[in-house]
């Protein structure tokens, strides 16, 4: 494990490195770097913000699993960016301030609206980075043989000093960086398998392609393996298209609506920008995501053909072992699943006592009992093991998989410095501050936040609601911030009253159905006890539609908003014409 | 911050914006929940390299489409603020 820890260490001193040469000087360079990030670097810093340690170790495991039903994450957290570049990021970059409390805030000319987009903001924002820090942690304990609150300890150290010290400037570089990482350490060993496997390079392209000197298909090849073993085939899925539809889109619009992916987008200099950075987002994105379902489609194939009825054999005295084996005339099972055994995301159970691992689903022909557990995780993990790839390669991954949790964790630890020095702070309470007092606030709060995160990552365990961070975070986003906000771009009558009761029927009924199927009396509740069917990762997107409709009711039946209002909204159409409207920009001017 | 610039027919312009908008949007339905999701079996009947077409346009294609819709909406708005004197 000697490579790990120098891939660890060269990453950690490059970020820190990074951090000292971008030091934010002003509240405008510690929340929107400026307003001076190239809309590439912005780009490229968004993929590293938004891929998190679930997208880099999880996600391919997860498809890997599911099959099928794992495409509405692919086109969940994809087809969110089109809904950014065309509905909301440039308007919002023309609007000219610093977070999306601002924006709902001076809109709908309200400090409740803005107070309850704050609320919503951190709620996301502190469910997200929770699992990111549990992500640190475990990677250090599993990995370097840290203790797993020591590990969150480093995580947090190196977090604090790039983002108290640079803001999102810091931010912003260190996750450039951190996208090159994880971006080399993903792909490389996926170019690997699939040469070995398909006798294709490139993965997506062996994704589609034949098993080398067999004229049968990788796809087809994995559905017979495995519904040869008693699971389902893998081009399937047992979720109704209904709820899969619903998931998508929850996942879609969540996306869009995210905070901390948003400000990412005020960090450029114009509205044209934006879009072209929403752009090259994608692009970075989907050099990852669509390597994902080619690595989790090998990696199932692989490890069911190296693992399934081959002699279990353990670490201690393995090659000595193995080699009797062979010897006999059997197959050893693979080194790699010795090693990573101790981990204990792999595990064997010889139930029927024939020393063979069997591999089965529940529906297993021959009737055997399934011996072997494998954790997601695994399959990313193990990848450059199974194709026999050099140690370093195997270290770098775990370097990408660090990369990835603390990037994101940074993304979201501006969203929650700023919720609390810029929109309550300034904003809402103490109006008069100075730019001076509020990067000091701004800097505790980071600081704060970091703290704040950390013990949440240390009792993640116990906080039941961090494992569902799916369903909460883009649930919530989806049906409580991202209605008022497209309204408050494409619908002038759009009024105060109309958003705070949209933002509210988004966000209540969302996380009563989330927590009571998740977390409370409907746990144990199956898929015929669910309103329509919708399961609650997708239960926001329905709900989205509701407070879409409930906030044009109430506008349509309340008074229309002030003439500042219209006119701000015309201007942040149009490119370029941006100025400041009394009541619209009394708290704060835009900055161009 | 710039003078309100005089002369931009700002209501036409949204109007070409809204129509390139919702043209972009009809693309982006069509290949996620369109193509992967209600006519993939359908669509599964034909095939790209060893993938069913319906399941690769959900785990592949719509991702491709995706990238290539903001990048055409990119120079597609270019198109339309140099038309209407914009200054983006």
């Amino acid at each position: 494990m000697d490579w790990t820890l120098t891939w660890v260490f060269a990453t950690f001193a490059l970020y820190i490195g990074i951090a000292v040469w971008a030091r934010a000087g002003s509240t405008n360079d510690f929340y929107v770097a400026g307003h001076g990030v190239h809309p590439v670097v912005n780009g490229m810093a968004t993929a590293a913000d938004w891929m998190s340690a679930a997208s880099f170790l999880s996600m391919a495991g997860l498809i890997a699993g599911l099959g099928y039903g794992g495409s509405v994450y692919l086109m969940g957290w994809t087809g969110g960016y089109v809904l950014l570049a065309l509905l909301l990021a440039p308007f919002l970059r023309e609007f000219g301030k610093f977070t999306v409390p601002d924006f709902v805030g001076d809109r709908y000319y309200s400090d409740a609206a803005r107070v309850v987009a704050v609320i919503c903001a951190l709620f996301v924002s502190f469910t997200y980075i929770a699992g990111q820090m549990s992500g640190v942690g475990l990677a250090f304990s599993r990995f370097l043989g840290v203790d797993f609150n020591t590990g969150i300890f480093v995580g947090m150290g190196i977090v604090f000093f790039y983002a108290v010290l640079g803001g999102m400037k810091g931010v912003t570089y260190t996750q450039v960086a951190q996208y090159c990482v994880l971006i080399f350490a993903y792909t490389v060993p996926a170019i690997f398998i699939s040469l070995m496997l398909t006798g294709n390079p490139v993965p997506q392209l062996g994704f589609i392609s034949d098993i080398k000197g067999e004229g049968v298909s990788m796809l087809q090849k994995l559905n017979e393996t495995v519904t040869g073993l008693g699971f389902a085939e893998y081009t399937s899925t047992n979720k109704t298209m209904f709820d899969v539809f619903c998931i998508t889109a929850a996942l879609m619009f969540g996306t869009a609506g995210l905070p901390h992916v948003i400000v990412r987008f005020f960090t450029v200099p114009r509205a044209s920008d934006a879009r072209l950075s929403a752009g090259w987002a994608l692009v970075f994105i989907a050099l990852l995501y669509t390597v994902a379902p080619a690595v989790g489609s090998f990696a199932r194939l692989n490890v069911i053909s190296s693992v399934n009825e081959t002699t279990y054999v353990p670490a201690a005295a393995y090659d000595d072992e193995s080699a009797a084996i062979t010897e006999r005339g059997g197959t050893p099972s693979p080194a790699w699943f010795a090693n990573w055994e101790k981990t204990g995301l792999v595990g064997f159970d010889d139930i029927n006592g024939d020393g063979l691992m069997q591999i089965r689903g529940p529906a297993a022909p021959d009737g055997l009992d399934n011996e072997v557990t494998i954790n997601n995780d695994i399959y990313v993990l193990a990848n450059p093991e199974i194709a026999k790839l050099p140690d370093w390669v195997i270290g770098l991954v775990v370097a990408g998989g660090l990369a990835a949790a603390l990037s994101t964790a940074a993304g979201l630890l501006m969203v929650i410095s700023s919720a609390i020095s810029h929109d309550l702070c300034r904003r809402t309470f103490f109006k008069g501050m100075s730019d001076k007092t509020e990067l000091r606030i701004a800097r505790v709060a980071a600081a704060g936040a970091v703290v704040a995160a950390g013990f949440m990552g240390i009792y993640s365990a116990k906080l039941a609601f961090v494992a569902q961070v799916v369903a909460f975070a883009f649930g919530l986003a989806a049906a409580s911030l991202f209605p008022v906000i497209f309204l408050g771009i494409f619908w002038k009558r759009m009024n105060r009253e109309g958003a705070i009761a949209a933002m509210l029927t988004g966000l209540v009924p969302t996380f009563a159905y989330i927590w009571h199927f998740k977390l409370g009396a409907g746990k144990a509740s199956t898929a015929s006890d669910w309103f329509l069917g919708v399961s609650p990762e997708g239960i926001g997107f329905v709900f989205m539609f509701v407070a879409l409709v409930v906030g044009i009711i109430v506008s349509l039946m309340t008074k229309a908003p002030p003439q500042d209002i219209q006119d701000l909204v015309e201007d942040i159409r149009v490119p370029g014409t941006r100025s400041p409207h009394g009541v619209a920009d009394a708290g704060m001017l835009p900055v161009d | 911050m710039t003078e309100k610039a005089v002369g931009i027919d700002g209501k036409a312009y949204w109007k070409a914006v809204i129509r390139l908008t919702v043209s972009l949007l009809v693309i982006w339905f069509a290949v996620s929940f369109g193509a992967g999701i209600l006519l993939r079996g359908w669509l599964d009947q034909f095939h790209i390299g060893g993938a069913p077409l319906g399941f690769w346009f959900a785990q592949q294609g719509s991702i491709y489409v995706f990238v290539g819709l903001i990048f055409y909406y990119c120079t597609a708005m270019r198109r339309l603020e140099r038309k209407f004197g914009i200054k983006g």
